[in-house]
């Protein structure tokens, strides 16, 4: 009954002073005391399961504290990114100008997110980003009010290069779409190969998202490496593992990939995909107690198996509890937020990691082999990982 | 690059060409022979793509799928021009613009609700999935040999259809001069509508027999299209001869510059467009 009132003659307020003349978000926002989380995650196209599995993953993290964040109600906001990087900075405006939320989480493509970026930056929104790995956002354009949950681009392949030189497989060739993420992952497995004393024998690139790989598959045959190191993702992923094999490259050569290759394809690459070893900050067999334990609950509360975006999305969920915990809620106490956000230790199911100066995980490393559609923990290729952070300048 | 290698990429390049030849040839002859543009011939292609998905699900044979995928494509040709671009012949080449730019928009909405948003491979029929040995390591996929096979035999037909028959002899007349041809008593309104269903064949054939090798996805039909107007802008607009040669053109900078210069692989076909336009602004083969 007094909520219906309540409702009633806050509504009537609220009519009241819009016919005033006065602003209506700003007076829905001074009667309510929720705090007001918007996703800005693609809910349709390509990567629509990946937007799903990270909304789940934040919204368990909020179920497991009742709900809400530092004792305050939560109220959500959603916008469909549709992975556009046209509409991003158009969608994120919408998000912190009209809804007025107080955290931005967003998002998958990397393209997208420079456009959230632009509008965090300009508007001092707090940004968590679950997916994006793209450099530029925890490097030189690093901001205070930024945060990443996930990974960059070349933090899995800074993993690899050590791991393969180690595994007696000293000449490779890398291939990849040329575009910023295969660019990006390029980078760190340039890095770690050569620093272990492998050679790179040539550099293969193909523009994205073309799936014709014969002609390079060619070109690889004639050059005979001891293993190829790659970057792809999604569909063109699963055809890039069924090509190699249909080649025949799989008998003489190990195949060997940031984690992406193999995360969320291995139904449809089938029994090409067996025994690609990938390095990546989650597995499906980790076996921790902490990992068994969330995805029992996962699988309990979406009747789904997690993957390495629930994960991420439910790690964007525990730092901002950590956040909002220790400010009690009050998220415009901005500099005890980011302090408590920076000095988190967060309890992942991908394992304890911590937060680098420049606001991305330094995190552990695992190998994992495809064998019969999972992705098989095997061990960690490098423990602690960090981004380089080059250029990064917090003030 | 020793000579297995140089012989299994200028295979790679045959077969890729041919298959651009497919849907340039299709493309110019309707621009050639009834004036419009048709930015919409790459959703061809993908529907050709999906239905030999969606058939092969359905039939579990390949041949089966392209065969039937064939029958409705020349139906959904037919009809889109009896529908619609026979109103667009004398309308201006911008009308023809946006209407096949909208088409673009509206095809790829229909794939998404009819087929989702999903990407699908279609498996190599069992009895072509083999290879052939060229060296210990090297060895030629059948499927791609029997692919660019179907392609010379369908680049064949359509030269014989075209200089050869009664049918082709109208096409070329209406082509040629539409008034004179109409007052000697030949139906040009069916031959434009055989003309576009089998453009519109031609590419949905090539998406269909492309399918198992460069998958299903959304939007597979704007890159391919982009190349097929580099295609048709090379060889001359509106000839079939030209397309010819520029497809094979395009299929061998394509396939060597990914192969040996990588880091411009995604210009390469450009630059050579470039190259073109700048000693022969109107292509190769000009009419």
């Amino acid at each position: 009954m007094t909520t219906r009132r309540i409702v009633l003659t806050r509504s009537a307020a609220v009519i009241g002073a819009a016919s005033s003349g006065l602003l209506l978000p700003q007076i829905v926002r001074a009667q309510s005391n929720k705090v007001r989380v918007g996703f800005m995650l693609p809910y349709t196209g390509t990567f629509a399961q990946l937007g799903a599995a990270i909304e789940n993953g934040f919204r368990m993290a909020l179920n497991e504290q009742g709900g809400k964040l530092g004792g305050r109600e939560v109220e959500y906001f959603k916008v469909d990114d549709e992975s556009n990087p046209a509409k991003g900075i158009e969608n994120a405006t919408r998000l912190v100008q009209r809804d007025k939320v107080d955290v931005l989480v967003g998002t998958v493509h990397s393209g997208v997110q420079m456009g959230i970026h632009k509008v965090a930056r300009d508007t001092g929104v707090l940004n968590l980003i679950p997916n994006a790995g793209v450099h530029i956002a925890t490097r030189a354009q690093c901001a205070p009010n930024v945060f990443r949950t996930s990974f960059t681009n070349s933090q899995p392949t800074l993993a690899l290069g050590k791991a393969m030189v180690a595994n007696g497989h000293k000449k490779a060739v890398w291939i990849t779409w040329s575009y910023a993420a295969g660019d990006e992952a390029f980078e760190g497995f340039e890095q770690s190969y050569t620093a272990a004393g492998g050679t790179i024998m040539k550099k293969l690139g193909l523009p994205f998202p073309n799936v014709e790989f014969q002609a390079l598959l060619t070109e690889i045959a004639s050059l005979k490496p001891d293993a190829v190191a790659c970057f792809f993702a999604g569909g063109g992923a699963a055809k890039f593992m069924s090509d190699f094999a249909a080649a025949g490259l799989n008998k003489s050569i190990q195949l060997y990939g940031s984690g992406f290759l193999t995360e969320g394809v291995l139904e449809a690459a089938g029994p090409a995909a067996n025994g690609v070893l990938t390095t990546m900050h989650y597995g499906d067999s980790l076996n921790t107690p902490r990992d068994k334990q969330f995805r029992l609950e996962y699988a309990k509360a979406f009747k789904l198996q997690p993957d390495v975006y629930a994960v991420q999305g439910y790690d964007t969920g525990l730092l901002l509890i950590k956040g909002a915990n220790a400010v009690k809620g009050d998220l415009n106490n901005k500099k005890a937020l980011y302090a408590a956000m920076e000095g988190a230790v967060i309890d992942s199911p991908r394992g304890k990691w911590t937060m680098s100066k420049a606001h991305n995980p330094i995190q552990d490393m695992y190998m994992r082999k495809v064998e019969n559609k999972e992705n098989k923990v095997i061990g960690i290729a490098q423990k602690a990982v960090a981004d380089p952070a080059t250029g990064c300048r917090m003030g | 690059m020793d000579f297995a290698n140089l012989l299994i990429q200028l295979l790679n390049s045959l077969q890729y060409g041919l298959l651009l030849f497919m849907l340039a040839a299709g493309l110019t002859l309707i621009f050639g022979i009834m004036g419009v543009v048709n930015l919409a011939h790459g959703s061809f292609y993908m529907l050709g793509a999906y239905l030999a998905w969606f058939l092969v699900g359905q039939f579990n044979s390949l041949v089966v799928a392209i065969v039937l995928g064939t029958m409705l494509a020349v139906v959904f040709g037919w009809l889109l021009e009896w529908l619609l671009f026979r109103h667009f012949y004398k309308r201006d080449h911008l009308d023809q613009v946006l209407l096949t730019f909208g088409l673009i928009y509206i095809f790829e909405e229909m794939r998404s609700i009819l087929w989702g948003d999903d990407v699908h491979s279609v498996p190599v029929p069992e009895m072509l999935n083999w290879s052939i040995p060229l060296t210990d390591n090297l060895s030629y996929p059948v499927y791609r040999l029997v692919m660019s096979g179907v392609c010379v035999a369908l680049a064949l037909g359509l030269y014989l259809l075209i200089s050869k028959t009664r049918l082709g002899m109208k096409i070329r007349a209406g082509a040629f001069n539409r008034e004179m041809t109409e007052s000697l008593g030949i139906n040009i309104r069916l031959i434009h509508g055989v003309v576009f269903a089998l453009g519109v064949a031609l590419a949905a054939i090539a998406g269909m027999i492309a399918a198992p090798i460069s998958s299903v996805y959304p939007g597979m039909g704007s890159s391919v299209l982009i190349m097929c107007f580099v295609v048709v802008v090379i060889g001359g607009i509106g000839s079939v001869r030209g397309a010819l040669v520029a497809a094979l053109l395009v299929g061998l900078v394509d396939t060597f510059g990914k192969v040996l210069v990588p880091q411009i692989a995604g210009m390469a076909v450009y630059m050579l467009m470039a190259l073109v336009l700048l000693y022969k602004p109107e292509g190769l083969f000009k009419q």
